[in-house]
């Protein structure tokens, strides 16, 4: 096997609280090279968040535990470096941007003091240097004005800026990996195209790896090159961006891809998948998808399916894709 | 962890997310539902509350005190004194020593919870009524009236508690007929006079949260008056932080009747109170230092234990600490 | 920021006015005779209580009395004294002491306070935490009094590392152990209030950003965290001031410290109408004027807040 720049491996993150111990990733493992966006897609509580923020290492522990897994950077596990290491990587060489930028940005100091502090903290910059590195990022994340700009506070910005922020800021010293978490969720849908535009370009020019963790489908379709679909704490179907939408062989994807609105899907009902997600606190037996799946055998709610090859960099945990894939 | 329910765009998952909401049982009148569902899951959360417990069997042996303080003192009498005994330390006879006139400490400590319980029961309530009036008022109607009520506050707030409270009582000296009521009641007026302004303050804001809620805003849609949106929506809805402020507050004013008392301000003798008895002792505090110790340790309990009722009340009442 | 001080500037003469009028009509115009006692054992004479009377204008209605006070005041003069000295005179000699006196409890508090409140937050559930949430929670409950005395005689009398008793310069080191007791009841609370803001912040998503920017654990709490958590605690110091005066009076009278407080205190008991109506009106005077300042400094501290 090549070496990958980023490899989760068979992660497992449980959460214990005052209810129980919930359950919140069981064995993930996806990988990402150079220049390759991979989408995360779930809903709320599948998993695709954590997952990122265990790559940060930024989840917190307590409640949160890492039970078993390694996560791979260029060969080496984060999870067992010693963390003056891994706080050398952590923003200078795998960065994040948040989904809601009004709170990801503390309210009482400058943007461009923010930007500025990556280089401070990482490049031992003077003040000044890095305030003038802050006003190229934000001239590269194409901000009006940036020059007056940099000394106005995260409020002062629109959402679409501010979230322009975030990703000056995550990307000022050339960070091999971005993970995005849903970046442009808080954000109105033409701003969204703005921003996810903005993202791909920087990709490119810099040949990153992104991670770009989302729910919604549409947002995925011109952007991945692959995408992994997670349901509770699990990667349920993991392909290329046109053999999931071609062929998805997990009921929970082929669910979500029904239930999109299409053009000419104008006057009929849309889909919906039926049922609830459920408590990671009490995970169904089996398959965690059987109560919702309308391919539900008896095997579904005693086993656990593994994952299997459907075609080329195509898997998926299901018994019965076959039956699935055929449609 | 971090995906909100409400912002989803219109792709696949949010029918998932809709499908969410419309599984679970959320009557549609939930908003209407609230207040009685917070006040009964507080209620819930209070029981199994081990501070609430605690400070409520504390105020529960202080109220007897009040009340009935001859169950505990065996009946004697605080007021029979042998000057022979004055100053001896604590025996078994005597759990807590003899006073200065020989006076049994025990027996009046148990009496001066009285006057303290009953300053502050009724400073607060004078604080409550008059501070959540008038907060009502200003935070309803906004506005000049809230401009007028608010600079009145403000020039009460100016004036510090117990600065305001030594002046008020330096103008009313005691006479010499003075009994527990005239004294509670002079104590009480000063305390409530300097204490409403931090209850309107607390009540203001609330009720302007309350004021722009959905609900709100539908009474008065259907044509609720005013006095009925008042009485029915918005102070059911706005009283919590007043009841938590409130109950933290009433330790406090047992702490300033005391001190005023032991400034020789507050209650006059022959009324027994924690502070007269510290104010007593304060000469002799190296002779016999147990004249001082017990009524502060009882004061200091009895504040303590509203303190912590209201960190109890306020932890139960606030959704954001569950 | 010019516009906003000058506007709360001038917002405070109405509260001014409106709080020395009460204060002046509690002292002079509530019933009681004012010259009980002014004359030994036995009641004054008639000549005396007329000069009197027509010294502070007691025979005017209340409005004019205090319309004549206040023009008097706005010409800085304060006042006579039964006694004959002028009330500035007395609240100037008085004034350096209790201004010491509050500083260094400030000292304290800010420092001590906020200390405790950051190592507990740091520590939540742990031992640290529990100690001082207890500690802070005995503190609040004893009245200031009380722990004046208990101060004074551990301290003081029984271990004798401070003088129990100030001398007539008030030195830092005699007013060290009475601002202590003063800062008490503060210093509990700022550390309760930095506590629970510091351990909610932690968790706030700014942190989290910080974090994952790389910097140090340090860092990310002394910069982002602490910063944003001072916020209410300024604040609240602003506003804990007024009751810092009012506790003075106690901890001076315990310590026989010669500041305003005593001074108060012993011109209420001997009914120095004058003195008692400047010296409050000082006091009150101050406290406005801290609450202006920690409201200018709560804008430099938190961009958000804007000066309309």
């Amino acid at each position: 096997m090549s070496e990958h720049l980023l490899d989760v491996d068979d992660l497992y993150v449980e959460f214990r609280t005052r209810d129980g111990v919930a359950e919140a990733i069981n064995g993930v493992s996806y990988t990402l090279d150079a220049g390759e966006t991979l989408a995360v897609l779930g809903e709320s509580g599948s998993g695709k968040s954590v997952t990122a923020q265990t790559i940060m290492g930024i989840l917190d522990m307590p409640p949160g535990f890492i039970t078993g897994g390694r996560i791979l950077y260029n060969g080496k596990d984060l999870l067992t470096m010693p963390e003056s290491e891994r706080q050398k990587i952590r923003g200078a060489e795998i960065a994040m941007i948040f989904q809601d930028s009004l709170s990801a940005l503390n309210p009482v100091f400058t943007v461009g003091d923010q930007i500025a502090e990556m280089f401070q903290v990482h490049r031992g910059m003077s003040k000044k240097e890095g305030m003038a590195k802050a006003v190229d990022l934000m001239e590269q994340v194409r901000i009006p004005g940036a020059k007056e700009r940099v000394k106005d506070y995260p409020h002062q910005f629109s959402g679409g800026m501010r979230q322009r922020i975030m990703i000056a800021m995550a990307i000022s010293l050339d960070p091999k990996v971005l993970i995005a978490d849903e970046p442009t969720t808080a954000l109105d849908v033409t701003v969204q195209a703005q921003i996810m535009d903005l993202l791909q370009d920087l990709q490119r020019e810099r040949n990153m790896g992104m991670i770009l963790i989302t729910h919604d489908l549409g947002v995925v379709a011109g952007v991945a090159d692959k995408i992994a679909v997670m349901y509770a704490g699990r990667i349920v179907e993991s392909a290329n961006v046109w053999d999931l939408y071609a062929k998805p062989a997990h009921p929970y994807t082929q669910g979500l891809l029904d239930s999109m609105p299409r053009v000419d899907s104008k006057g009929e009902e849309l889909y919906a998948i039926k049922g609830l997600p459920p408590s990671l606190l009490a995970l169904p037996p089996g398959c965690n998808f059987n109560p919702r799946c309308p391919h539900r055998r008896d095997k579904c709610v005693h086993e656990v399916p593994p994952t299997e090859e459907v075609a080329e960099d195509h898997t998926a945990a299901c018994f019965f894709w076959k039956e699935v894939a055929r449609g | 962890m971090s995906d909100p329910n409400a912002s989803v765009s219109a792709a696949a998952p949010e029918t998932v997310e809709t499908e969410t909401y419309r599984g679970s049982s959320l009557p549609p009148e939930a908003s209407t539902e609230k207040p009685r569902s917070l006040w009964s899951d507080a209620w819930r959360e209070l029981r199994s509350s081990k501070i609430f417990i605690l400070s409520a069997i504390l105020i529960f042996f202080f109220l007897i005190m009040t009340f009935f303080p001859n169950l505990l003192t065996f009946g004697k009498d605080p007021y029979t004194c042998d000057l022979k005994l004055s100053r001896q330390g604590p025996s078994s006879t005597a759990w807590f020593g003899y006073d200065n006139n020989g006076c049994d400490v025990y027996t009046r400590t148990i009496y001066g919870a009285k006057a303290s319980i009953l300053v502050g029961v009724f400073a607060t309530a004078f604080a409550m009524l008059v501070g959540g009036f008038v907060g009502v008022i200003a935070g309803f109607f906004g506005g000049w009236v809230d401009s007028i009520l608010s600079r009145v506050t403000d020039i009460f707030f100016g004036i510090p508690l117990l600065l305001g409270g030594i002046l008020v009582l330096s103008s009313f000296p005691s006479t010499d007929n003075a009994n527990l009521y005239s004294e509670v009641g002079k104590v009480v007026l000063a305390l409530g006079i300097l204490g409403w302004t931090s209850m309107t303050r607390i009540m203001r804001s609330s009720v302007i949260q309350v004021r722009n809620a959905d609900f709100v805003i539908a009474a008065r849609a259907l044509g609720a008056t005013s006095g009925r949106i008042i009485r029915k929506h918005v102070v059911p809805n706005s009283l919590a932080p007043l009841i938590v402020v409130a109950t933290i507050s009433l330790g406090g004013y047992i702490g300033a009747e005391a001190t005023l008392s032991f400034l020789g301000l507050g209650l006059q003798p022959p009324v027994i109170s924690w502070g007269t008895m510290i104010n007593d002792a304060q000469p002799y505090i190296r002779v016999a230092p147990f004249m001082l110790f017990f009524p502060a340790i009882f004061l200091s309990v009895a504040v303590l234990s509203f303190i912590m009722l209201g960190d109890a009340v306020r932890e139960a009442l606030d959704p954001k600490l569950r | 920021m010019g516009r906003y001080t000058i506007r709360r500037l001038l917002q405070m003469i109405p509260v001014v006015i409106g709080t020395t009028f009460i204060i002046y009509a509690m002292v002079w115009a509530l019933p009681g005779d004012p010259f009980v006692g002014k004359c030994g054992d036995r009641p004054c004479p008639a000549s005396y209580i007329a000069e009197m009377r027509a010294k502070f204008n007691l025979d005017d209605s209340l409005p004019v009395q205090y319309g004549k006070y206040l023009w008097n005041l706005l010409q800085g003069n304060f006042g006579e004294s039964f006694s004959g000295r002028t009330v500035w005179s007395e609240i100037a000699q008085a004034f350096p002491v209790t201004f010491r006196l509050a500083l260094i409890a400030i000292i304290i508090e800010i420092v001590i306070g906020i200390s405790a409140g950051v190592l507990a937050a740091l520590n939540r559930g742990g031992f640290w935490d529990n100690l001082i949430l207890v500690s802070t929670l005995i503190v609040i409950s004893i009245p200031v009094f009380v722990i004046g005395f208990l101060a004074q005689f551990t301290f003081g009398i029984k271990l004798a590392w401070f003088p129990p008793t100030v001398g007539p310069n008030a030195t830092i080191y005699e007013l060290i152990l009475p601002a202590f007791v003063l800062a008490s009841l503060s210093l509990a609370y700022v550390a309760r209030l930095m506590r629970g803001n510091l351990a909610e912040n932690l968790r706030a998503d700014y942190v989290r950003t910080a974090t994952s920017k790389g910097l140090s654990r340090r860092r990310v709490i002394g910069r982002h965290a602490v910063r944003n958590s001072l916020i209410p605690v300024v604040t609240f110091i602003g506003a804990d001031f007024g009751a810092l005066l009012g506790g003075a009076i106690v901890t001076e009278g315990i310590f026989n410290i010669r500041g305003i407080g005593g001074l108060l205190y012993l011109s209420i008991r001997t009914r120095e109408g004058a003195t008692v109506v400047g010296v409050v009106t000082v006091l009150v005077l101050v406290f406005l004027l801290v609450n202006l300042l920690v409201d200018i400094l709560y804008g430099a501290i938190d961009p958000r807040i804007r000066y309309e």
